[in-house]
């Protein structure tokens, strides 16, 4: 191939197409739906990139990927130059080239969306992690020598395993704290097989394994340690544990048996196996109608689960339309053509039950747009009498979570903000000296990329700290 | 150490397994028709539990995470007490593990600890497998000075478990539906008799359902401060998923954190025992699925 291609050449060249699974047979399996570039479509993609000066969709990038150096590699068949630099830059390139928005983040500066599509930048981003995954090339690179100091993570999420990796790599002694007994956090319980093998997840847990992090599995900071018993055996600690508390709707019938947390779900499924039952011995109801309240990633992930084991309808409620809603445009296609059926502009007003108080359907309220509010999002507002009934076996309630509170109520002494997230200055550091804190107990449930970048920064800033005393 | 420890050691480095993280079996002890008691290897968590306290535990790959209470602990054998009744596949597999063999994951303690009366007398009524779990805090009210009348129940003589545990702690009034041993009856009809005697100042009641609603039925008029155990579905006991969701005085709680115990007045029994029959079919299921996997010799049967 000829690398020395001209702009005209380059925008000649059109967005190369994901291969996928075909919507019909991927409804009822779990493997991933898409598979991949090959190499030829990987280079073709990456010619497509201008090479700009000011590269704009690296500042669009939360952890400042250097996006057109690995595309030009990429471009000119050098995947191993390509991995190194990647690398170098995000610990976790086969994660977030898959689950990154990256029509928020990078891709929406790339100028060549300003006619026509932009440089598909996770796709290859996802091709570079996955060759270089298979070629087994990491660029850790040399562990500095041992510091001697000792460093606890709480939570094996995206922020605790960015923020592990780096200070293994800085020669401090890591031991990473989990409290279920598989580490990833949402990574393993919350995002399906289907968006992101558990297998890259479990590579990764071992590479940092293999890098001398230890991972205490089972251990609950807040029942098993408190944090203050951390303090004392630990020179450093970085707390990541995550959005963990699911908010419920607080209308009638939630409490009927059919109505699910999106967490309690997606959980059961993804991280309890439910979808081998009997095989596996946690159970999940499978409901034949299935209604998913919310407009997010949880959201498309539960409807696409529910329809995988085994619902003929799965319908997304949103109470805004499909501009407003927060999931990743990727799933939101995939869930279409997956036959997920959306009722935009309608929220929740009760569940209803029979007499054996089994969900039977939902009520919902028919919504309309109002006035832009101060951040320019239209907000919805409800139309009197205008209820309707979705029916349905099963509910799932996937409204978005919050901090849980299990380890800052064991912590007096840190300091939190009116929503219960952990409050940290610019370096990620809270109110108790040496103790720092990133990813979504900072941030509310956020994103992954958003996550690791919490982990690299409070990585840096622990040990300067640790240099200062 | 138990002569299976061999074969358990192979599997154990075969697995690349951590050993200060395993959980061995240490003894067991069938204690009524369906439940038995196992001893395992836990250390931090047998050095730290406190009364009403509860693990989960999950057998291994594959299984269920459960709940179980912890009913007493080691500390000097860093072992906890697990007292389980068999009644589905997981937890006939859990009593099936024999002496040697490991628990994969022990994660706790977790829920909040027993609020202990400081005084006066204090009534534990505990019915089939909630009498283990109304033993630990029939200790720890003991221990702190809290006269302690224990009323516990069975089917017949052979279902009455931790008798002899809780005589050590005060009196014990022993009730079975049959007669067969103790006082003929139900365990609300012995409480009846102590609180017409008067003098007690609180209750704690924890076993089936029904059993806690009768007794919550029977000190909501006399005013005693009634603390019951509850035992929902569960899945990661963090708080995570709100499986466990019950209502108190109408509001919704989570048992695994802000739990397991609660105020007995407040609770909406009629829910709790809606929602646990969520899984019935699927336990079912499973049930016959594993029995015939037993009688067929695929699976290893309870060990007894
Ligand atoms: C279903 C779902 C789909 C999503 N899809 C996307 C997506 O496509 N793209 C995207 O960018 N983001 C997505 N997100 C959001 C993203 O997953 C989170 O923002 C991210 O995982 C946060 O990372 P974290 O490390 O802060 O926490 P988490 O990933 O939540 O990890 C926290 C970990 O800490 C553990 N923990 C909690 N409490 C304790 C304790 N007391 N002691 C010890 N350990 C504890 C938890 O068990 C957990 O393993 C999704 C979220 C969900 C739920
Ligand atoms: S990490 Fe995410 S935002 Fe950054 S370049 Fe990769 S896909 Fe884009």
């Amino acid at each position: 191939m000829n690398f020395k291609t001209t702009a005209k050449e380059r925008l000649q060249i059109n967005r190369q197409r994901m291969p996928e699974q075909d919507p019909i047979a991927r409804a009822s399996n779990f493997q991933e739906v898409n598979l991949g570039f090959t190499e030829h479509l990987a280079m073709l993609e990456a010619r497509r990139c201008l090479q700009c000066r000011e590269a704009r969709c690296v500042a669009g990038c939360p952890v400042t990927v250097n996006i057109p150096h690995f595309i030009k590699c990429v471009s000119e068949g050098n995947f191993a130059a390509a991995a190194e630099s990647l690398l170098r830059d995000n610990a976790l390139p086969a994660v977030t080239g898959r689950v990154c928005p990256q029509e928020t983040q990078c891709e929406i500066e790339c100028v060549r969306g300003h006619k026509g599509a932009p440089v598909a930048i996770g796709y290859l981003e996802r091709f570079v992690a996955d060759w270089a995954r298979h070629s087994q090339i990491s660029t850790a690179g040399r562990r500095e020598p041992a510091t001697g100091r000792k460093i606890a993570v709480v939570g094996s999420g995206p922020a605790g395993l960015t923020a592990a990796g780096e200070l293994a790599h800085m020669g401090h002694e890591v031991t990473i704290y989990e409290a279920l007994h598989k580490p990833g956090g949402v990574l393993v319980y919350g995002i399906p097989e289907f968006r992101l093998p558990k297998k890259i997840v479990q590579d990764e847990v071992r590479r940092l394994q293999r890098g001398g992090v230890k991972i205490e599995c089972n251990v609950v900071i807040g029942r098993t340690y408190t944090l203050q018993e951390l303090r004392g055996r630990f020179d450093g600690i970085f707390i990541a544990n995550g959005a963990g508390l699911p908010v419920f709707m607080n209308v009638p019938g939630e409490h009927l048996k059919g109505v699910y947390s999106a967490n309690e779900y997606l959980t059961r499924v993804n991280l309890m196996e439910a979808y081998e039952f009997p095989r596996a011995d946690t159970p999940v109801l499978v409901g034949k109608r299935v209604a998913v309240v919310g407009g997010g990633n949880v959201a498309m992930d539960a409807a696409r689960t529910a329809k995988r084991v085994g619902a003929d309808k799965s319908v997304i409620v949103y109470r805004r339309t499909l501009q407003e809603m927060p999931a990743r445009a990727e799933e939101v296609s995939h869930a279409g053509h997956e036959g997920i059926a959306f009722e935009f502009l309608a929220a929740p007003v009760e569940a209803l039950g029979n007499k054996d108080r089994w969900v039977t359907g939902l009520k919902c309220q028919r919504m309309k747009l109002g006035e832009p509010d101060a951040s320019g999002r239209r907000g919805p507002v409800p139309i009197p009498g205008s209820e309707f009934v979705i029916e349905c076996e099963l509910v799932i309630v996937a409204i978005g979570s919050r901090a849980n509170p299990l380890l800052t109520s064991t912590c007096p002494d840190l300091k939190l903000d009116k929503r219960g997230n952990i409050v940290v200055d610019a370096n990620g550091m809270t109110s108790l000296p040496g103790v720092f804190a990133g990813g979504d107990i900072v941030r509310g449930a956020a994103t992954v990329i958003l996550a690791m970048g919490d982990g690299k920064r409070a990585a840096r800033a622990i040990d300067v700290y640790l240099k200062q005393g | 150490m138990p002569s299976s420890q061999p074969k358990v050691l192979r599997w154990l480095l075969a697995r690349g397994a951590a050993l200060q993280f395993m959980h061995t079996v240490l003894s067991k002890r069938k204690l009524s028709p369906n439940v038995t008691r196992l001893d395992v290897l836990a250390e931090r968590i047998a050095a730290i539990r406190l009364p009403g306290q509860f693990v989960i535990v999950r057998r291994g790959d594959g299984a269920e995470r459960i709940p179980l209470t912890i009913a007493d602990s080691d500390e000097k054998a860093g072992s906890i007490t697990l007292v389980i009744q068999a009644v589905g596949k997981s937890t006939r597999e859990l009593v099936a593990l024999d002496p040697g063999e490991v628990i994969q994951d022990i994660s706790g303690p977790l829920g909040k600890p027993t609020e202990l009366a400081e005084a006066g007398h204090a009534l534990c009524i505990g019915g089939g497998v909630g009498t283990a779990v109304v033993h630990p805090i029939a200790q720890g009210l003991f221990r702190r000075g809290v006269r302690v009348t224990s009323v516990i129940g069975g089917r017949s003589k052979e279902w009455v478990i931790f008798e002899e545990e809780l005589r050590r702690l005060g009196e014990v009034v022993v009730c079975t539906d049959d007669g067969s041993y103790g006082r003929k009856g139900f365990v609300t009809d012995a409480a009846k008799d102590l609180f017409a005697a008067g003098g007690v100042n609180v209750v704690y009641a924890i076993g089936p359902v029904p059993m806690m609603r009768a007794v919550a039925g029977l000190t909501r008029p006399l005013g005693i401060h009634t603390i019951v155990s509850l035992n929902p579905v569960m899945v990661d006991g963090t708080g995570m998923c709100g499986g466990c969701r019950v209502s108190i005085g109408g509001e919704t709680k989570f048992a695994c954190v802000d739990g397991p115990e609660f105020d007995g007045h407040k609770v909406d029994f009629d829910l709790l025992w809606d929602r646990l029959g969520t899984y019935r079919k699927h336990e079912e299921h499973s049930l016959t699925r594993h029995e015939e996997a037993c009688r067929i010799g695929l699976q290893k049967p309870e060990g007894y």
